[in-house]
Parts: structure tokens; C-alpha cells; sequence
């Protein structure tokens, strides 16, 4: 028997800039430069349409984005309907709407290059 | 009737007191400026270039000392400090060193502020590691035109700066706004980024108060064209990793998680305190402070100048916190207010 | 409530007292590293020449118990109070703690009774019902490493040995971990305050050592009272030290001196368990990092046997340290009890039946 199985190192809970995998970051700000300006009102979340029926927080995702928390975005922004409204009431003018788009198609392709590696 | 000429102290030859002993001036009166430096300017001497338009404070000072060479009454009296203020029959004696004494009709206070000791903060590190400065160091860093360096002479890969040192902070017991460095902070920021395209720049903020006039059109800037990145969060602490980078730690309040990042430099935004010299004139029971120490004024509403004892102004920051065009402001404020002063003076004297 | 927690606290000196101390010990360090305390009372007696007595009939002061929320602070007060009880019927008014934690425990108490002094009469009214006693309010309380800081240059002008590796001639690398509750809690209670706390640092410069300041100083050992003591929460309260082991490693530190009983234990026995369950160890040449007490890096400088002060205790062997000191020592006293017999070497890892 193991005494120490009931131990384990925890991972840690934070945000580390050492570790940070900023692909899918530098993806996006070079096709929409304009989520730069995002200062995390939240605006676009409260009237997101998906948000009302589900867990869905884009502001949180753009945070997510920023942070390099890039993981569980993928399955994250299958939530989003593409409506628009987030983009139409942005005060900094983000068109939010790309920046789900974009993430959309460069994980899939981040995904799809890690799985031939 | 025939004015008889009044004289005004000004003590403080800062841009308050330069700028209200000018328009004194020019309104006819006496005046003789105090300044306990060698050299007129105060703080703004230091500094490399204003926000919002990274204009060179020197013209500032400069134009106000040329302003001074057509007023034959208007003089300055520089490296001296004065030790005492009384006041007798509604008139002022000034005692300086050198037994120097002079006499006033009224007197204007404009002594400026003192730059927060970044050192108390002693979690952030500043005097203790090389690579954590304040934003007072980094504005005489750029004023010496030489390129921003790390202690061992690196070009820094990441800078942060760190908002709100000595301010808002019950810890070191200024729990009021300095008003000024968040749009330093940004400033600066944008000036390094101009210098070094390549640095990564974080901001950590508590708010950002960034109230004036095309002070947001800066913050837009400094996210859209130079990329820099704006946290949420106050520093726990700074501390050197084994490479002499340093390792801080912040909650992203708005992930709700602690953060943990190296840079290569930090720039502590250091708030402004009140003066130690104001303790002088509360001592004497002469004025009263306000609850941060700075001079509390007659109405905070009306008459933001006029001091609880009638025929002594305060200009400037002795104050409160305020940008460069604020004190501007404010010392022409307090010119006329004293203006109307001495003319009530006189008036009386008339018909006495 | 304002706190200004911000001084120049590099210019902070605490008032310690300077002799005629009354001795609180810990419940733990007796346990697990004995010959500490022994050490302690040995080196003011005999080396400083100091009185300190140390009281058969004084208990714990149940802070474990009150830190896991099973032992009410009320009953902690009490027993405080009949501590200063039997201090008040020797004389004396200078208390000396061993443990941190009762350390903390007693500046809360009298902090509190300052602020309110109604807990104070309340106190004192339970412990006349109970046990007839009255007691005075000491008038110093400080933790022994304050005293073996406040001594440091006279343990220095008696050194046998100091803390230089004898092979290079360089300082050794020391890193310094203090209790969470020694100045935390009350940053003007500690030497130099709760960011940059000199007590321990002051020894190691004084003694020819130098010290490391590596980021994750200031974070806690992971010992956290009920983080350890309900089994489910180990692996958090390892997860802790493992983060202070990973920041401290690039500075390749000679060893860890610290002050408190719980850091103390945890420091050097989470070396092993990590070792165990991730095969990854923090010292240098593969090894450990050795984990001293204050006590103990006093007793190698003044000359102290090395096993006479019981640093066969430790998990994570001190050879490596004694080695570098240049400190002779017989490989076969270490497994040796008080009375000279052995008592059986430590079993090697892989006799353990681990899987």
C-alpha cells in the first residue's frame, strides 16, 4: 500500500505569465486590433442573447483570450449564436462578434495541428 | 484717492507661487517670493514631459521667470527657508533664516507637496531591489535622454507599473486620490513604448481616474496603438527571482484569480503628501490642516484660497493633489482673491 | 479601523528583555526536535549567562486547538491567564515563548485584553472561580528567537565554527522562513516587521552566513492547522511548501533555519513525501535541502555535538550542512538514545515496501 497516496501536488490556480501560451492571442489582436481597447465593461454580456439561456460570458471569454486560458474556449464560444448585439453595443467599438469568430477558426486549427504532432 | 502700494510674501516659488506673484504684480502690488531651494521651479524641474500633451515642463517655468523681469517690484528671495509667520494688527512678520524679516500685508502659501516615500511600501521593494523604481525616477531617466536601462544595463522585455503608492492606501495613511498618477502611469507608458517597441507594458490598477480633459483619448492610445494592457488589481508584493528579474503577485480581479508574472522593471506610481513644512504654520495655531494635512481652506466650495486666517492665501498643492493646468488655475484664483483682499484693506484704512 | 502597517520597518527594533525570562515551551518542538529547547535553555544559562526558568507546571496553550475552531477563544484566555499566573508566583515579568504559534496566541490575548478590557476582568473573574488564582500582566513577551537575535553577537564572540563552507571559504546560502503568526498578525510584535523580518536573517549575517531572499519567501509553509490536520487537505497544505521549495531552488541554498515548530516540520518532511510521490528533490547533488531551527544553527555555531542536539530528528539529513561547516561528528552516534545504546539506523528508502 502507498501511505502517500493520499497526497498529491495541487496545480496551481494561477494565472501565470511564465507559462502562457499566447498563439491564439496574437491570432486574434492581428486580424481584430480592436479588442486591444476592451476595458471589461460588460456591456456586451448583458445583452448577449446566448447569455440569457446559458452560462455563456463573452466578456469573460475576452478575458479568458487575454489571460491564456485558451483550453476550454473552444468548447466556450460553441454557446455563441453570432447575433451581433455584443459588437453593436460596444462603447470601445470591438467588433466582438469577429473575435468569437476568429477564435473559432484558429483553435480549430491550433486543435487540429497538436493532434498530428 | 491715490492706491498706496500694498506688499504680498509669497512663499514657494513653484509654478503656484510664480504664477500668483506675477499676476500680483501686475495688479500693481509689492511682492516678494520665497523659496527655500536654490532655484525657482519646484517638482516640476524634475520632470521630463506633461500629459496630456508630453510638452516640456521648462517653458512653463521658464516663461514665468521671463514674465517676472518687467515687474521692477516683484522680487525673489531663493534659498531660504522661513521659521516663523506672526501676525500683528492685521499685518505679517516673516521670519527667515539669515535674520532676515519681512513684512507683509498678506501672505500667500504655496509650498507644494511632497512626493511619497515609495520606501514605506516596503512589499513593493523600492530601495530594496534595483529594478523597482518610482515614477519620479523614471521621469529624470527620461529627461536624461539616455535609453531606458535595467540595473545591469538590459533593455527591459517587461515593464509594470503599479498604481496608487501612498494613495488610497489606509497602510501607509493617505486614504485620498492623488489624482495625478494614473494618467502619469499612462504617460509614461506610452513614452517608454514609443522608446522601446518590443517592451511588454502591464498597468495594475485599483480604479482608473483618468478625469481629464483628453486624458481618455492617452488611455485609448496606450491600448490601441502601443498594446498596452491594463489589470485590474493591486500588487501583493514584488520580490527578485534568482536572475534579478522580479516575480509580483495580483488578483485579475476580473477572472477572480491570483496572477503571478516577471518583468524586468517596476515603476511605483508615487502619490503626493502633504508637506512637512505645513506643520509649522498649524504648530503656531496660525492655520489649520485639513484631515490629510494639507491647508484647509476658508470654504472648500467658494473660497478654495483663502485659509481660516484672514489675509493668508494658499495656491498650488499645498492644497490638494492637482495636474500642472489645475495649479495654474488655481494660483490665478488665489491672485484675485487676494486682490480683493488688499482693496477691502485699503478701503477700510481710507475711511478709518 | 486604520492600520498603518507602513514604516520604515528596517529601522524597527521590539523592546526584549534583557534577563530574569520565564520559559514557555511548545508543545510540538519537544516532540520533534527536542534537543532545540534543551539547546535554548542551555546556550542563555551557560553561554549568556542569563536566569530563565522553566516551569514543569505550565501547559499548552491549546493554539492548535484554537486555530483548528475546536477550542474556543475564551478557554484560550484562561489558560494564557493561568500561565501569567504562574509566572506573577515566581516574580518574573519577562515571558519567553517557544512556539510561534502560542507566540501569536499571546499577543492576540493581550491585544485584545488592551482593546477591551472588559475580556480582561472577564478573564480573570473565570480563573479566580476555577483555580483560586491571581496574575499580573507580563511586561515583556517575546519569542526565543527574538532572545537568540538580541544575542547573536555574543553567540558570535563564543563561535566555534562559523557559517562558511570550509571547502571554498564562501558564506552559506540560508534561507529564512518565519511563522506566519511571529509578525503577520502584528507586523510591530516582530524584528523589522512582517515583510523583511530580520530576526532570523540577523543571525546569519551575524555568523558569517548569507542569507537568500527568494519570491516566495513570505509564503506560508502550507502547515495552516486544519489544512493538515483533516487528512482530506494534505495534499494543499503540500501543495504550499512545494511552491516555496520550487522558488527557493534556483538559489541552490545550503539550508532552510526557521522559527516555528509547524514550518520547521513541514519544510523537511514534505521533502520526503515530494521525493516520494514525484521523485523530485530540491537540494543540490539530488538531495534535500536540510531544515534547522534557530536553536540548532546557534548550538553548530557554538560548538554543540551534532546529534546532541538532536538533529538526527530531521527528515532530510544534515551531513551535507555539517559537511560544508567543516564540523566533525561520529557517523555512529547518530542513532545513539541518551543513555549511549543504539537504537537502530533509519531504514533506506527502498527497504520501505513503497510501491
Amino acid at each position: 500500500m502507498n501511505e502517500f497516496a493520499h497526497l498529491v501536488s495541487r496545480p496551481s490556480r494561477q494565472i501565470d505569465y511564465q507559462t502562457f501560451d499566447n498563439r491564439l492571442l496574437a491570432y486574434v489582436l492581428r486580424y481584430e486590433p480592436s479588442f486591444l481597447t476592451c476595458m471589461s465593461c460588460g456591456g456586451c454580456t448583458a445583452t448577449c442573447s446566448a447569455g440569457k439561456l446559458t452560462d455563456f460570458n463573452i466578456r469573460r471569454i475576452g478575458l479568458m483570450l487575454r489571460r491564456g486560458q485558451t483550453d476550454k474556449l473552444a468548447a466556450e464560444i460553441d454557446k455563441c449564436m453570432f447575433c451581433g448585439k455584443c459588437s453593436l453595443v460596444c462603447p470601445r467599438d470591438v467588433n466582438i462578434r469577429n473575435v468569437v469568430l476568429l477564435i473559432k477558426k484558429e483553435s480549430t486549427r491550433l486543435h487540429a495541428e497538436n493532434q498530428k504532432v | 484717492m491715490e492706491k498706496e502700494q500694498k506688499h504680498v510674501a509669497v512663499i514657494g516659488a513653484g509654478i503656484a507661487g510664480l504664477h500668483t506673484a506675477n499676476l500680483l504684480a501686475q495688479s500693481g502690488h509689492k511682492v516678494t517670493i520665497l523659496e527655500k531651494e536654490k532655484y525657482p521651479g519646484g517638482h516640476l524641474n524634475q520632470w521630463h514631459h506633461l500629459f496630456p500633451d508630453h510638452s516640456s515642463p521648462e517653458w512653463i517655468i521658464s516663461g514665468l521667470l521671463d514674465e517676472q523681469l518687467q515687474f521692477d517690484h516683484l522680487k525673489m528671495i531663493s534659498s531660504t527657508e522661513i521659521t516663523s509667520i506672526e501676525k500683528n494688527n492685521g499685518h505679517f512678520a516673516i521670519n527667515a533664516g539669515n535674520e532676515l524679516r519681512i513684512y507683509a500685508d498678506a501672505v500667500v502659501i504655496s509650498t507644494g507637496f511632497k512626493l511619497f516615500d515609495a520606501r514605506q511600501k516596503e512589499e513593493y521593494g523600492y530601495g530594496l531591489f534595483k529594478n523597482v523604481i518610482t515614477s519620479a525616477d523614471l521621469e529624470q531617466s527620461l529627461k536624461s535622454g539616455q535609453p531606458l536601462t535595467t540595473a545591469s544595463g538590459k533593455t527591459p522585455s517587461r515593464v509594470a507599473f503599479i498604481h496608487c503608492i501612498g494613495s488610497r492606501d489606509a497602510k501607509c495613511g493617505n486614504t485620498y486620490c492623488s489624482k495625478v498618477c494614473c494618467i502619469t502611469g499612462v504617460k509614461q507608458a506610452l513614452e517608454i513604448s514609443e522608446m522601446l517597441p518590443e517592451t511588454e507594458i502591464f498597468c495594475f490598477y485599483m480604479d482608473l481616474r483618468l478625469y481629464g480633459s483628453k486624458f481618455d483619448d492617452l488611455y485609448l492610445q496606450a491600448q490601441k496603438k502601443h498594446k498596452i494592457q491594463f489589470i485590474r488589481g493591486r500588487l501583493s508584493e514584488a520580490a527578485e527571482t534568482h536572475d534579478k528579474r522580479l516575480q509580483i503577485k495580483a488578483e485579475d480581479t476580473l477572472s477572480g484569480r491570483p496572477l503571478r508574472m516577471e518583468v524586468d522593471m517596476i515603476v511605483l506610481l508615487a502619490g503626493m503628501e502633504k508637506n512637512e513644512a505645513h506643520q509649522m504654520f498649524s504648530s503656531t495655531k496660525l492655520l489649520e490642516l485639513d484631515e490629510h494635512g494639507f491647508f484647509k481652506s476658508k470654504n472648500i466650495q467658494l473660497t478654495r484660497n483663502e485659509t481660516t486666517q484672514p489675509g493668508i492665501f494658499i495656491a498650488g498643492t499645498c492644497i490638494c493633489p492637482m495636474s500642472v493646468n489645475e495649479t495654474i488655475e488655481n494660483a490665478g484664483a488665489a491672485s484675485i482673491l487676494v486682490n480683493r483682499y488688499l482693496e477691502h484693506q485699503q478701503l477700510t484704512n481710507h475711511h478709518e | 479601523m486604520q492600520t498603518e502597517t507602513s514604516k520604515n520597518w528596517s529601522q524597527f527594533n521590539k523592546d526584549i528583555a534583557n534577563d530574569h525570562y520565564y520559559y514557555l515551551r511548545s508543545c510540538i518542538r519537544q516532540n520533534f526536535f527536542p534537543g532545540s529547547e534543551v539547546a535554548f535553555l542551555d546556550i542563555l544559562r551557560n553561554k549568556l549567562g542569563k536566569t530563565i526558568y522553566d516551569d514543569a507546571s505550565h501547559t499548552t496553550c491549546a493554539g492548535i486547538g484554537y486555530h483548528c475552531d475546536i477550542v474556543p477563544f475564551e478557554t484560550i484566555q484562561a489558560l494564557a491567564a493561568r500561565h501569567f499566573s504562574l509566572m506573577t508566583e515566581k516574580g518574573l515579568k519577562h515571558a519567553v515563548v517557544s512556539c510561534v504559534t502560542s507566540f501569536g496566541i499571546y499577543s492576540e490575548i493581550l491585544d485584545t485584553w488592551n482593546h477591551f478590557p472588559e475580556s480582561l476582568e472577564k478573564t480573570r473573574n473565570a480563573l479566580r472561580k476555577s483555580t483560586g488564582r491571581e496574575f499580573e500582566l507580563p511586561e515583556n513577551v517575546v519569542h526565543c528567537s527574538d532572545i537568540v537575535y538580541k544575542f547573536r553577537k555574543e553567540i558570535k564572540d563564543q563561535a566555534k565554527h562559523t557559517l562558511t563552507n570550509t571547502k571554498t571559504g564562501k558564506p552559506l546560502k540560508i534561507v529564512d522562513h518565519i511563522g506566519c503568526h511571529y509578525a503577520k498578525i502584528f507586523p510591530e510584535r516582530g524584528v523589522g516587521g512582517a515583510e523583511f523580518p530580520k530576526v532570523l536573517t540577523g543571525m546569519i549575517t551575524a555568523w558569517g552566513g548569507e542569507t537568500v531572499d527568494y519570491p516566495e519567501r513570505r509564503h506560508c509553509c502550507g502547515f495552516g492547522f486544519r489544512h493538515y490536520f483533516v487528512k482530506n487537505n494534505r495534499s494543499y497544505s503540500l501543495s504550499n511548501s512545494k511552491k516555496k521549495f520550487e522558488s527557493m531552488e534556483p538559489f541552490q541554498p545550503d539550508a532552510i533555519v526557521t522559527n516555528c515548530p509547524g514550518c520547521n516540520l513541514f519544510l523537511d518532511r514534505w521533502q520526503y513525501t515530494l521525493e516520494q510521490i514525484e521523485r523530485k528533490t530540491y537540494g543540490q547533488q539530488g538531495q534535500g535541502i536540510p531544515v534547522l531551527t534557530y536553536e540548532e544553527l546557534a548550538g553548530l555555531v557554538l560548538g554543540y555535538d551534532p546529534w546532541k542536539l538532536g538533529l538526527q530528528f530531521h527528515q532530510v539529513e544534515v551531513e551535507p550542512f555539517l559537511d560544508k561547516m567543516g564540523i566533525a561528528y561520529k557517523k555512529g552516534d547518530k542513532y545513539k538514545n541518551l543513555d549511549g545504546k543504539i537504537i537502530g539506523e533509519r531504514p533506506m528508502v527502498n527497504e520501505l515496501n513503497i510501491v
